[in-house]
């Protein structure tokens, strides 16, 4: 992970929020304006009911007409005040969701802009947790943040001005003094700051354990390992309370602390007032009135220092999102690449190198010509490289040297979408979504008809099971993908593709889960739709292999043999031995 | 809410102090005007600059006093609140650990996440506003409340009648918006569902170009989710002006008729001022009061959320034997099972066969046939609604989870290794595996070849679900932790389907040879690998259609016949 300078990191992380908040200036200065109206008013009522009760002086001596009066101008402040009070609620309401949408929106869309390295990477847990927790901290600490800010602000400036125009010795008092307690805020901040950084850290943490136990509860549970889990869940859920309990005990520091340099300025103004007062400079009734403007000049200092634990946290959950934002995006397409949206399905794979880390060399100087129409099946003992070469055929890795070419065009210069568009890829682990089997189906083809759907539905093999189902098509597909087998999940993935009916196709361990009887149907339905098309198979049944035009036999990432199964066979090499241990197979068990 | 209190008894001592301090610290508050009025008083008034400098001296250290307090109330504050939600959270993390996967699919992980981080944070700060001002506030309102009474007895009815006002106000404001609270919970398990679905599938999403429409579904959830927030925002907004105004409604009540009885001479103009400061204090109580009701309806809304999983129970209930009291030759025995997912139809229908010990069985059929299901109710992920599942002679029922499951290593279809290392994975087998234990497992499952290439051999980091492996070695992996601990059943779940050909047969070779004893189920979608068994059981569609060796079925049983055809050559099936 990126490490920044901390300081800097955290000034930039308050830019970066202020520009999220920059499109809803409109609403900013609503707040603004309704802030200081809200204040002015709520600053004026208490001075109308003073004057209401001084319309009482005694007995026989009320002057009720006058204090009717005055009632109904502190109705009309009250109002208004309440009012104003709402609005700037309102205001600060949509900034905050608002942005809090915002943020969530840019860094989902990261997640579609990273290269495929990150995400595979980073625990999906954490990564979701930034997602959910922290960008809720950030609303949680500017709905409170900048409320209490604007109408704090407000405030003291409001009773400054009043101050001042009583006496302005006695305000430098104040002036001088009340920068403490901001002093003393800023210093516990700085110290919790890191708390809270650790805070949003170990949360990831929680989350990503959560889903991996969670989301793999048959294994926790099949090899008895609960136990086990929960002393790892009690590790770092311990860990979590620590640096929380450190986080929300230092930050909640700041208001006490704030408060009690409050009470040395009020003491301070006593004493250096009551002594004026011995000597004559200032009366009492002076005194009495600016202490009471000294309090409500330090109130919003309480109520500013207050917030300081969700402005906190905000800024760690804050950083937390952003360190995802900075994550470098895949190189985007270059200006002059082009769309593609059909091909012959020539491929030229020259001098390709790769490897997934530096130090560990996968693939190197890898040659292979396709002529279109042709059926490339890839064999070769697990962790060849088989898998690997699909992610640099379909750019999901970006090749360290060489170069592919789809019909003489370098796919550098292909768009990428345009470029995945045209192969249809099935991989052996099949990915459904939470919506409608019929969505699952048209999800490369959004537009398809139900007639379409169920035809490659037919296709597959999966449109008689679909129908049983009470729902049919319309039956959603849960997030661990109800109880279908994995079989029943790999048909569904197969009618996908079917249905896009794609130039070419990647077929990587495509019908490993799925029986025999099926399989060989639907391999008849594959058949059919590569007639006249590239195709790239990854698998093992040799019935699929055999009828390949070429057999690249991989071994440590390199092609070792290449030929037709006649070639290969005769060729006695690598090959060879894997087909004979096929056999091999059937004797030995 | 109530429901989850029992968390917060080991922490009763900071409970009960850290309100007390924050108590103290509002009485210290109190004082301090009354020594401010001393100093202009007294001091003042007869000019004795040391008196002012003694009682200034006197105000500082009452502020540290209570400075002191209030610490002592926030870490107590910060203590049984972090402490809370820790409890919490461990519990809740054993609470799932109970459940079975039909409870857990219907919560759903995503959820699942929410509650544990989210909604536990939610509970979390509310029990810190509890402890710091749940005393504070109502202390201050009834000892204003009682101040206003010994004024004036008549008055302070105003106070009685402005009362149940305000707790209408805050009752009817948090009954409408808790519903949405929860609306807000469930809209974040969406999205975070929808995260999850996109991290998972990335590598689908690109294939098919799909990035934008899933932000757009992504936008779309995000929008709808910030709607609710904004209208609920607008609910609790209400809040505060709503109190503000009432209270001030009642200050004038008090101004008007206090005025009246000043006229008559009653009360006195210092006294009308006492009673409006007591209203103003309990305005500022209100307020606050009004923060912790927003503060707890959000709470409210997680604790139901948080006490919904706790209430799911477990439909899998655990046995209390560690050892059967009818031993057996026969390992496994299914006495006429049926078992459905779910309302919907049988997965498996009057399911009846024997297991010998140290047999090896055959498990074919098609896709959906109910191959892995039947294997399910083995370790009991699920449990038969109707006939019963005999371990060793005694109901699968009976045992305790780890009697029954530390007989069994399963290696399951779908290869899953977790975060960690090579060793951590294979540990989560037999944790007192040694490294000749471990060593035996990584060479019978063909993975000793690959591991050893390794830089740092078996302490080659896993990541979280095992993705920086293929899928074959990820196979092999699952399939040495499944035998590590040497079980007395070993299930193969189709958990060699992504290996070649050669590493397929000298893993079966090695089974064969290395696991003598084991009773071994395997799973398959392939002839060739559940012909030699000692018994194969034929499935279709949830039946059990055919039960025996090779020879025997490919003569009676259609559906094995069809299976075999479609897999070897004429000659080859005999």
């Amino acid at each position: 992970m990126r490490v920044m300078k901390k300081s800097n990191a955290k000034k930039g992380t308050i830019k970066r929020i202020l520009s999220y908040i920059k499109p809803y200036k409109k609403q900013i200065i609503g707040a603004m304006l309704t802030a200081i109206l809200y204040v002015v008013l709520n600053l004026t009522t208490p001075v109308l009911i003073g004057q209401a009760i001084d319309k009482a002086v005694g007995k026989g001596n009320v002057d009720f007409q006058a204090m009717l009066n005055i009632i109904g101008l502190i109705m009309l402040t009250v109002i208004g005040s309440a009012f104003f009070q709402w609005l700037m609620s309102l205001f600060t309401n949509t900034v905050s969701y608002m942005t809090v949408r915002d943020m969530r929106r840019d860094i989902f869309a990261k997640f579609n802009d990273v290269p495929l390295k990150y995400i595979d990477g980073h625990p999906h847990g954490d990564l979701i947790s930034r997602v959910i927790n922290d960008i809720d901290a950030v609303g949680d600490g500017l709905l409170q943040g900048v409320t209490q800010l604007f109408s704090g602000v407000v405030m003291i400036i409001g009773t400054l001005v009043f101050m001042l125009s009583i006496d302005f010795r006695i305000a430098i008092v104040v002036v001088v003094i009340s920068p403490l307690s901001i002093f003393v805020a800023t210093m516990i901040t700085r110290l919790s700051h890191k708390m809270f950084i650790e805070q949003s850290k170990t949360q990831g943490e929680v989350s990503s354990y959560v889903e991996e136990i969670v989301g793999n509860q048959k294994m926790v549970k099949t090899f008895g390992y609960e136990e086990r889990s929960i002393e790892g869940f009690e590790e770092i859920n311990e860990r979590l309370r620590v640096c929380g309990q450190k986080s929300q005990f230092y930050s909640s520091l700041a208001n006490p602390s704030t408060r009690f340099v409050n009470g040395i300025v009020t003491a301070a103004v006593t004493i250096v007032g009551s002594i004026n007062a011995i000597n004559g400079i200032i009366s009492v009734g002076q005194i009495s009135c600016f202490l009471t403007y000294a309090n409500q000049y330090t109130k919003p200092f309480n109520e500013v220092t207050g917030v300081i634990p969700q402005l906190q946290s905000a800024l760690a959950g804050a950083s937390r999102v952003f360190e995802v934002l900075d994550e470098d995006n895949q190189t985007p397409d270059s200006a002059n690449s082009v769309e593609m949206s059909r091909c012959k399905g020539a491929i030229d794979i020259e001098n390709v190198c790769f490897s997934y880390s530096p130090e560990r060399k996968l693939i190197e100087d890898f040659n292979l010509k396709v002529k279109p129409g042709q059926r490339i099946a890839i064999v070769g003992p697990t962790g060849c490289g088989k898998t690997t070469l699909i992610n640099l055929l379909m750019r999901f890795y970006e090749i360290n040297s060489g170069k592919i070419l789809i019909d003489g065009v370098d796919t550098q210069n292909i768009t990428r979408n345009s470029l995945r568009g045209l192969y249809g890829m099935v991989l052996q682990e099949s990915w459904l979504y939470n919506a409608t089997i019929a969505e699952n189906i048209a999800y490369g083809k959004p537009d398809a008809t139900s007639a379409e759907i169920r035809e490659a539905a037919k296709k597959s093999y999966i449109d008689g099971y679909i129908r049983r189902l009470p729902d049919g098509y319309d039956t959603i597909i849960t997030e661990d993908g109800m109880n279908l087998s994995q079989g029943q999940r790999q048909l569904m993935c197969i009618a996908r593709v079917m249905l896009c009916d794609p130039p070419m196709l990647i077929l990587d361990e495509a019908t490993s889960s799925i029986d025999t009887r099926t399989e060989i149907r639907v391999q008849q339905a594959f058949n059919a739709m590569m007639k006249g098309r590239t195709s790239f198979i990854v698998a093992h049944r040799l019935s699929t292999i055999k009828e390949a035009d070429i057999i690249l036999v991989m071994k440590d990432g390199h092609i070792i043999e290449q030929g037709n199964h006649e070639e290969l066979l005769a060729k006695g090499g690598f090959y060879n031995t894997l087909y004979n241990s096929q056999f091999a197979r059937s004797e030995g068990a | 809410m109530f429901k989850l209190r029992r968390f917060l008894k080991n922490y009763k001592l900071p409970l009960i102090f850290g309100p007390l301090c924050k108590l103290i610290e509002a009485i210290f508050e109190l004082i301090v005007p009354l020594v401010m009025a001393d100093i202009i008083d007294t001091g003042i008034k007869n000019q004795d600059y040391a008196y002012v400098w003694q009682r200034g001296g006197l105000m500082i250290l009452l502020g540290a006093l209570g400075l002191s307090f209030a610490l002592v109330c926030q870490k107590s504050a910060s203590i049984v609140s972090q402490g809370f939600g820790t409890q919490v959270r461990n519990a809740m993390f054993k609470h799932i650990n109970k459940l079975s996967h039909q409870e857990l699919d219907k919560i759903g992980t995503p959820s699942l996440i929410t509650r544990m981080t989210n909604d536990i944070n939610q509970l979390q700060a509310a029990v810190a506003m509890l402890i710091r001002l749940v005393i504070r506030a109502p202390f201050l309102i009834i000892g204003a409340l009682i101040m206003a009474m010994t004024i004036d007895l008549r008055l302070s009815i105003i106070f009685l009648i402005a009362s149940p006002i305000l707790a209408l106000v805050l009752y009817i404001v948090m009954s409408r918006s808790v519903p949405f609270f929860k609306q807000i919970q469930s809209k974040l398990d969406k999205l975070s569902l929808i995260t999850r679905e996109n991290l998972s599938g990335n590598r689908v999403i690109r294939a098919f170009s799909k990035q934008e429409s899933e932000k757009k579904r992504f936008n779309e959830k995000s929008d709808d989710l910030a709607k609710t927030a904004i209208t609920v925002g607008r609910l609790s907004a209400l809040l505060n002006p709503l109190t503000t105004v009432l209270i001030n409604i009642a200050i004038v009540a008090i101004v008007w008729f206090g005025g009246g009885f000043v006229d008559k001479g009653e009360l006195s103009q210092g006294e009308i001022i006492a009673l409006v400061n007591y209203m103003t204090q309990i305005l500022l109580a209100m307020i606050v009061v009004a923060n912790l009701v927003v503060v707890f309806t959000k709470a409210f809304a997680s604790a139901h959320r948080v006490n919904e999983v706790f209430e799911t129970e477990p439909s899998v209930v655990e046995g209390t034997k560690t050892e059967s009291d009818n031993k057996s030759n026969n390992e496994i025995e299914f006495n006429d099972v049926s078992f459905a997912y779910g309302k919907g139809k049988y997965a498996l229908e009057n399911i009846s066969f024997k297991v010998e010990k140290g047999e090896t069985i055959g498990i074919i059929g098609g896709t959906g046939s109910g191959k892995s299901t039947l294997i399910n109710l083995i370790p009991r992920f699920y449990d038969p609604q109707k006939g019963d599942v005999i371990i060793d002679g005694m109901s699968a029922k009976e045992y305790t989870f780890s009697a029954l499951r530390s007989k069994i290593g399963v290696a399951p279809q779908q290869a899953i290794l977790f975060s960690g290392t090579i060793r951590s994975n294979l540990l989560w087998g037999n944790k007192d595996a040694t490294d000749e234990d471990i060593e035996w497992a990584l060479k019978v499952s063909q993975s000793y070849e690959f591991v050893s290439k390794l830089s740092d051999g078996i302490e080659h980091e896993v990541l979280a679900g095992g993705k920086n492996f293929s899928g074959g070695q990820k196979q092999r992996l699952t399939i040495a932790r499944a035998i590590i601990s040497r079980p007395e059943i070993l299930i193969l779940d189709d958990s060699a389907s992504a290996l070649d050909f050669a590493t397929d047969a000298a893993l079966r070779k090695a089974l064969a040879t290395e696991t003598n004893g084991m009773t071994t189920i395997i799973v398959s979608q392939r002839v060739g690998t559940v012909r030699y068994s000692d018994k194969i059981l034929v499935l279709d569609d949830g039946k059990l259609v055919g039960i025996g060796k090779h020879d025997e079925l490919i003569k009676n049983c259609e559906v094995y016949k069809e299976i075999c055809l479609s897999q070897l050559s004429a000659e080859e099936v005999k």
